[in-house]
């Protein structure tokens, strides 16, 4: 028979016993939505960490820094490399090379220093370090309280919550409640607070190097060339309160103040590359101890980063570590999928025993038609399209009912997450490949549910069949 | 008037031969023999009544000729095709293309109209759909049925609903024509208008008719010849006389 014809026979068929048809396919229908309702739930948590991760700056950057730093030499690719005297100095030029690199969106170094920054007189240490503009966008800076840097060298400053804490006396006990964010940026806010630094000076700023060729090549020496260290101070206003922790990943050296960038690289802060670099002789140009190179898009991090190791630098990135976390979304999905499977399990038991049934019933039928020429492979794909098309109907409203479960849940956690004053999420996520992937999987599932009950009805012994009443 | 052939001389092209054939079935410890060494051949055109009280193994015969049933033993050849040999899915092509079958019951399929009834053996012949509705309509036409396409059988008379099932066996215009007590639910008035029509297609079309029968008058006003079957056994095979002069025709017996 042709297909046409099946799948017309097949639908009258199911049309026949509406109500016995449509409670199996319903079944279907619940199976299939809960394998949807898992697997988008997957899908959503994965794209909301990603998105997360994504905003975090860590999955599209490459932490730069200079083989001159005698860090990590046991990695194979640096035993390759130049070696540490031969090798090129992370400096200005250095860095304007790399912000040229195709799908470089900027590339700023990394300026951090301990300094004291004094609060109604008294004295508080504290890591400080440089941020660029674009951290703005840091999910770490979601529910600050205050504003963000007006420009790159604004006297402004952002405070991390717990050296508000530390500036108001509030620091409060292990295992106690933190206290809220807007109770420390109230009496902080707008206050000026007093930075005292190490500024790197050096002797003949304004003026060329002795040879005057202007040209501070590697392996130029100059006589006489020093820096003074100079105390400093610069007065700073407190902008913002930072809910979280924008340097979680940064372990001791992480700063819990944080000024704007082109202010920092104007303060000439002391570096500890200083001490070595003056070593290679005299240089007006600040030389940085690394830089973070922010790629456009995370897939591009891995050219980036080679295309910077061939310039002769050391580099980081946390691509590996997001391999790993794809590795356990896999497991993740996995598991999920099973358990939404076992709703279509049951379901295609159930489509089992509703074409046994309908065999049942429809024994005369099946002789008749046996009688009259079909082959037992008519038979057979009879009931395999019965159970196809009650697999497809069945999928098609179950991706609709889990897209439905999925949005009312979505719904309710937003409410519920607004209630909590927390900013809403879109963790259900259909994306177009589960629809497609959910309707043939349902229809496989039928189909092989279909199996047992079609072969039995192929092979019913007409005589018998058209005997039975 | 169309002639049926001579039957005493077309022992070489009988539409069927069968021979010595046996049908047992095992129901408990007791072994049913429904059909017990029956050995006869039916010639091409010929209308045969198989005759018979309940149990004498006329319908399992008829069964076996028409290939819904595989002898236990012995053979059956219908228009040169052994049915012993043919596959399950040859045997299917066999009943789809050479025989047509109707049955005391009717066996139109309750959910489908007429027209659908009809044509459902060009289904499964794979026709394609606009002629095989033009060929359900010439069918129901033949049997007068051409208003009545678009009702369902539970709708119809069973006199009507047997004309529907003839022009289902028709369809694929078979060389045999099986008719398993077709007159059996039938008044005495639609049974004749019914037997009428298959004589027409057996003078008509040239069809060979089997018909299953234990009505001995229905028998003798319409067949050729006449088997009687007991205990799965021929007990006689004889022309029938009054068949023989109203068609002016010689039917002999092998």
């Amino acid at each position: 028979m042709k297909i046409p014809d099946l799948t017309e026979l097949a639908l009258r068929n199911l049309r026949e016993s509406l109500l016995r048809n449509s409670l199996t396919t319903v079944g279907i229908s619940v199976g299939v939505a809960s394998l949807v309702a898992m697997l988008s739930l997957g899908t959503g948590l994965q794209e909301l960490l990603s998105r997360r991760l994504a905003k975090s700056g860590l999955f599209d950057t490459v932490f730069v820094s200079s083989r001159r730093d005698l860090r990590g030499m046991s990695r194979e690719e640096e035993r390759k490399g130049p070696t540490p005297g031969e090798s090129r100095v992370l400096d200005e030029p250095a860095r304007l090379e790399m912000e040229r690199l195709p799908n470089v969106s900027e590339a700023y170094p990394d300026i951090r220093f301990a300094a004291e920054l004094r609060y109604e007189d008294k004295p508080h240490l504290t890591m400080i370090s440089a941020l660029p503009l674009s951290a703005k966008s840091n999910d770490a800076f979601d529910g600050m309280q205050g504003d963000f840097f007006s420009s790159e060298t604004g006297a402004e400053v952002i405070l991390q919550k717990s050296f508000a804490e530390e500036l108001l006396g509030k620091t409060p006990p292990l295992g106690a409640p933190e206290p809220a964010v807007t109770e420390l940026a109230k009496p902080l806010l707008g206050k000026e607070l007093t930075l005292r630094y190490a500024q790197r000076q050096a002797a003949r700023a304004t003026q060329p190097p002795l040879r005057g060729n202007g040209d501070t090549a590697v392996g130029d020496s100059v006589e006489g060339a020093a820096y003074s260290v100079v105390s400093r101070e610069q007065r700073l206003r407190i902008v913002g309160i930072a809910d979280l922790d924008p340097e979680t990943m940064r372990g001791p050296t992480r700063a819990k103040v944080f000024l704007p960038l082109g202010l920092a690289e104007g303060l000439h802060v002391i570096q500890p590359t200083d001490l070595r670099e003056i070593s290679r002789g005299p240089t007006d140009q600040p030389v940085y101890s690394s830089i973070s190179v922010r790629v456009k898009n995370p897939a591009q991090v891995q050219a980036v980063e080679e295309t910077i190791k061939k310039m002769g630098f050391n580099t980081f990135s946390i691509l590996d570590a997001s391999n790993s976390l794809r590795q356990v979304f896999r497991v993740l999905y996995a598991f999920l999928g099973i358990f939404g499977s076992l709703a279509l399990t049951v379901a295609s038991i159930g489509i089992v025993n509703t074409l046994v049934m309908a065999i049942l019933e429809r024994r005369r039928e099946i002789g008749i038609m046996k009688a009259i020429g079909a082959s037992d492979g008519d038979i057979k794909k009879l009931f395999f399209a019965e159970a196809g098309a009650m697999g497809i109907l069945g999928g098609i409203v179950g991706v609709v009912l889990g897209w439905a479960i999925g949005q009312i849940i979505n719904f309710g956690t937003n409410i519920w997450l607004k209630s909590q004053s927390l900013p809403s999420e879109h963790f259900w996520v259909v994306p177009l490949w589960l629809v497609v992937f959910s309707i043939i999987f349902a229809f496989l599932v039928s189909l092989v549910s279909g199996l047992y009950p079609a072969a039995r009805a192929a092979r019913l012994d007409p005589v018998q069949a058209l005997r039975y009443e | 008037m169309t002639t049926a052939p001579v039957v005493s001389s077309a022992r070489g092209t009988a539409a069927v031969r069968i021979e010595n054939l046996c049908r047992q079935y095992q129901m408990g410890e007791t072994l049913i023999r429904a059909v017990d060494g029956v050995s006869v051949a039916i010639g091409a055109g010929e209308f045969v009544a198989l005759l018979g009280t309940s149990g004498s193994g006329k319908s399992s015969v008829l069964n076996l000729i028409a290939g819904l049933d595989r002898p236990t033993s012995g053979s059956v050849v219908v228009q040169d095709r052994d049915l012993a040999k043919l596959s399950r899915e040859e045997l299917a092509k066999y009943r789809l293309h050479v025989v047509g079958m109707v049955f005391q019951s009717f066996n139109l399929i309750a959910s489908m109209t007429l027209a659908e009834n009809v044509e459902l053996p060009l289904r499964f012949a794979e026709v394609d759909r606009s002629q095989r509705t033009n060929l359900a309509r010439e069918a129901l036409e033949r049997v007068g049925l051409r208003a009545r396409m678009n009702h369902r059988p539970s709708e119809l008379s069973g006199g009507e609903q047997q004309r529907a099932a003839l022009a289902r066996a028709l369809i694929n215009r078979p060389k045999v024509l099986l008719a398993d007590e077709p007159t059996g639910n039938l008044d005495s008035h639609t049974g004749t208008e019914i037997m009428d029509m298959v004589r027409q297609f057996n003078r008509e079309l040239g069809m060979t008719v089997v018909m299953v029968t234990h009505e001995r008058a229905l028998a003798e006003r319409y067949a050729q010849r006449m088997i009687f079957l007991a205990d799965g056994k021929l007990i006689d095979d004889r022309a029938n006389a009054s068949t023989v002069l109203d068609s002016r025709e010689q039917g002999g017996r092998l």
